[in-house]
């Protein structure tokens, strides 16, 4: 009767419309979390796109065939015209998803958002108890003022994802984040394992976790979802340095997904900018619809062409296809290498090296963004 | 309206806000969307998801569609309730009681 949307690919040459975009509306953010995944050097706001700039955007991505749109940042609520925005987007029929840290947002305002249209608000949290969420986001009263939007979102009737990264130095609280959640009302809740891009790298060895708490947390999620069904859907993203094979990235480069930055340049994922080789054009200079079906940066790894012999001969190439890009140049040094977190990669043992190196560690600091 | 786990026949529901349906002009069918999730419906799940007014119970949402199809509404029952039922899991719809 239904069915996910999702498209048959590899060998096929038409290259299927977005369905989703990612507006990085700006860099600007109070918060330092140590696993945030933004590039290290950050767009500054007198290169933003204006308002009238991204509303274009906005209308060349809804019809395109984009269907949800993420208002993402940064910390979006540092534009002034969220509202304006938000209710440009909802007038094209896209699907609004505010994704916020809360920090910014008065009542007032989420009272104006509502009105604008907004679908939806993923809310992420730095942990469960004042104390330990304030010192990972570095931002004194933050958590209180998580909580108060919270209770504001769901007051006015729009539905509330909490997101929670997961790491070495929490994860041992996922109950704690879905009890949590669920006395927020929230009807979602995101559990994501950290990721190592941008910022976050950085941090690997104080943020990696343990192969014990990856299974803890496997179970604990397990347990949860049969208790909580109907109550809290669970979304649960496991580690990958502890998997066998690779993720989808955003379900295939060039394929469900793009990503605007704060300045215009259009990306096939959040990380892109970390491949050397690749350059990227602006929504300032180009349709959105050319850059989608005729930019090099989003042909270079659509398909399997670019594929090393061991990905282009296993069949998991549908399913994976080949894994992260930004992964592959990160740690194999080539991004079109097979994703090294892959059981079948000859780097992928000495991953799992490093990996325990890390974590035999017993403690390192964190480094904070921005401070 | 409240939230409320399990679904049966006499449940009435409708679609909770920030899930709606929508024509996808671009691929040419209707979808379902929700956060992060979009669904294409066949034409027995969009008339489903339409019937889902808030006021009918299920039950009574499939006698409608047996008198107007001549199907049995025992079956037709059947499989609205499996179908709402992944909604509900999803966290997609509102109760009444
Ligand atoms: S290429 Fe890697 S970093 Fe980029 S979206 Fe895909 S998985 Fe994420
Ligand atoms: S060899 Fe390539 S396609 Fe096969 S599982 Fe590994 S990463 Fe995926």
């Amino acid at each position: 009767m239904s069915k996910p949307i999702s498209y048959a690919v590899s060998h096929a040459t038409r290259v299927p419309p977005p369905m989703a975009m990612l507006a990085e509306l700006t860099h600007r953010c109070p918060l330092a979390c140590p696993y945030c995944s933004n590039p290290i050097e950050l767009t500054r706001a007198e290169e933003e796109l204006s308002t009238g700039e991204w509303i274009g955007v906005f209308e060349q991505a809804a019809k395109l065939g984009v269907l949800h749109l993420h208002l993402s940042g940064g910390e979006p609520a540092a534009r002034r015209d969220l509202v304006e925005l938000t209710k440009a987007a909802a007038s094209f029929g896209l699907y609004t998803n505010l994704i916020t840290s809360g920090v910014g947002l008065t009542e007032a305002r989420i009272a104006g958002l509502s009105d604008a249209g907004l679908d939806h608000v993923q809310l992420s949290l730095q942990g469960v108890s004042r104390e330990g969420a304030d010192r990972i986001s570095g931002y004194r009263g933050g958590y209180d003022r998580k909580m108060a939007v919270a209770s504001w979102v769901t007051a006015a009737g729009i539905p509330l994802t909490v997101n929670a990264v997961c790491h070495r130095q929490n994860m041992d609280q996922i109950d704690d984040m879905i009890d949590l959640a669920i006395g927020l009302k929230a009807r979602r809740i995101e559990i994501a394992t950290v990721q190592f891009h941008g910022w976050a790298e950085r941090n690997k060895a104080a943020l990696l976790p343990t192969r014990p708490q990856v299974e803890r947390a496997t179970n604990t999620v397990a347990e949860a979802r049969r208790k909580y069904e109907g109550t809290i859907e669970i979304d649960y993203v496991p580690a990958d340095y502890h998997s066998s094979y690779p993720k989808a990235c955003m379900g295939g480069w060039g394929r469900v997904g793009l990503n605007v930055t704060p300045s215009g340049r259009v990306l096939p994922c959040h990380a892109a900018e970390t491949i050397p080789s690749l350059s990227f054009e602006n929504v300032r200079d180009g349709s959105l619809a050319r850059i989608w079906y005729e930019s090099d940066a989003f042909n270079s790894y659509r398909g399997d062409a670019w594929m090393p012999e061991l990905c282009r001969s296993c069949e998991r190439k549908n399913v994976d296809f080949g894994g992260c890009r930004c992964r592959a140049m990160a740690l194999a040094g080539d991004a079109s290498a097979t994703d090294p977190v892959c059981v079948r990669s000859p780097l992928r043992d000495g991953l799992t090296e490093d990996t325990d190196r890390l974590l035999a560690l017993s403690s390192a600091d964190l480094v904070f963004r921005g401070r | 309206m409240t939230e409320a786990p399990a679904i049966s026949r006499s449940s009435v529901v409708k679609l909770a806000r920030g899930v709606r349906l929508r024509k996808d002009a671009v691929r040419g069918q209707l979808v379902l969307l929700a956060p992060e999730r979009a669904m294409a419906l066949d034409e027995t799940a969009v008339r489903i998801v339409q019937a889902l007014d808030g006021e009918r119970t299920l039950y009574r949402i499939a006698d409608d569609f047996a008198a107007e199809f001549e199907a049995p509404a025992e079956e037709i029952a059947n499989d609205i309730t499996i179908f709402i039922q992944q909604l509900a899991a999803r966290r997609m719809l509102d109760f009444a009681e």
